[in-house]
């Protein structure tokens, strides 16, 4: 089954932790991840800049080596990540910020992409709140 | 045939960037000709109440964005008449031209849509 996986919620939410294990589950399972797509707070699960205590689940770390790891297409909303501080070089350099804390693999990119993946999936999941 | 989407959005348009963004998922989506509804729900349905002075809390105003919904060709608009009944609104009197639906209506919606977010 082919799913696109929507996040809402920060890395130190249990939600974004729940979607992290859902989508591992999902490509255990032999299913196909179209697209994830982070939105609202869950923009700040693909920060780079998150410092998670040493005793505790870094969960947007592990986001980061589970993207790169199976090279899925993960998606940062452009409008959601700008508003919250989560940027990447070009839109650093671009407002003038003084640092960038979205590295490969994430891709910024709009609303479309949601809509789009979500088209080409049999099922789209969301996870949000706590 | 394009699956249909159907955005549930709960949260009133002062207590953060969710109701802007509910409606965001919306409007571009509408800009794609997908065949959207939209439901308010809870606290979402507080962003059909009328005559509201956002500039008073030195918030934008949602409801010039939310007329741009139709414009979109986003016209399945629905609200939950027990959440409307919570909160003392009068389903006559809303900022926008909804369906109010009933808790079985509610239930006959979602089942009617292939794919459902909730903001």
């Amino acid at each position: 089954m082919k799913f696109v996986i929507a996040v809402f919620s920060p890395g130190h939410a249990p939600s974004s932790r729940r979607a992290l294990l859902f989508a591992q589950a999902a490509l255990a399972g032999g299913h196909e991840i179209v697209r994830l797509f982070f939105y609202q707070d869950g923009v700040h699960s693909a920060s780079a800049n998150v410092v998670t205590p040493q005793d505790e689940n870094d969960v947007p770390a592990h986001w980061r080596e589970f993207v790169t790891a199976h090279q899925l297409d993960a998606v940062v909303c452009i409008a959601a990540a700008l508003r919250r501080g989560v940027l990447n070089d070009e839109e650093a350099n671009r407002y003038q910020r003084p640092a960038a804390n979205l590295p490969v693999p994430w891709e910024l990119s709009g609303l479309g992409q949601l809509h789009e993946a979500a088209q080409s999936a049999d099922r789209l999941v969301c996870f949000g709140g706590d | 045939m394009a699956k249909s989407l159907l955005i549930i959005s709960r949260q009133a348009p002062w207590s953060g960037p969710s109701a802007r963004e509910a409606l965001d998922i919306a409007l571009a989506g509408g800009a794609f000709d997908l065949p959207l509804g939209m439901l308010f729900l809870d606290d979402g349905v507080f962003q059909l109440a009328p005559n509201q002075q956002p500039a008073l809390l030195q918030q934008k105003n949602l409801a010039a964005n939310l007329q741009a919904l139709p414009m979109f060709g986003v016209e399945d608009l629905f609200v939950a008449a027990s959440s409307l009944a919570e909160r003392g609104l009068d389903p006559d009197g809303l900022g926008l031209p909804v369906q109010v639906l009933d808790d079985a209506g509610l239930t006959a919606l979602i089942d009617r849509f292939d794919q459902v977010v909730t903001l």
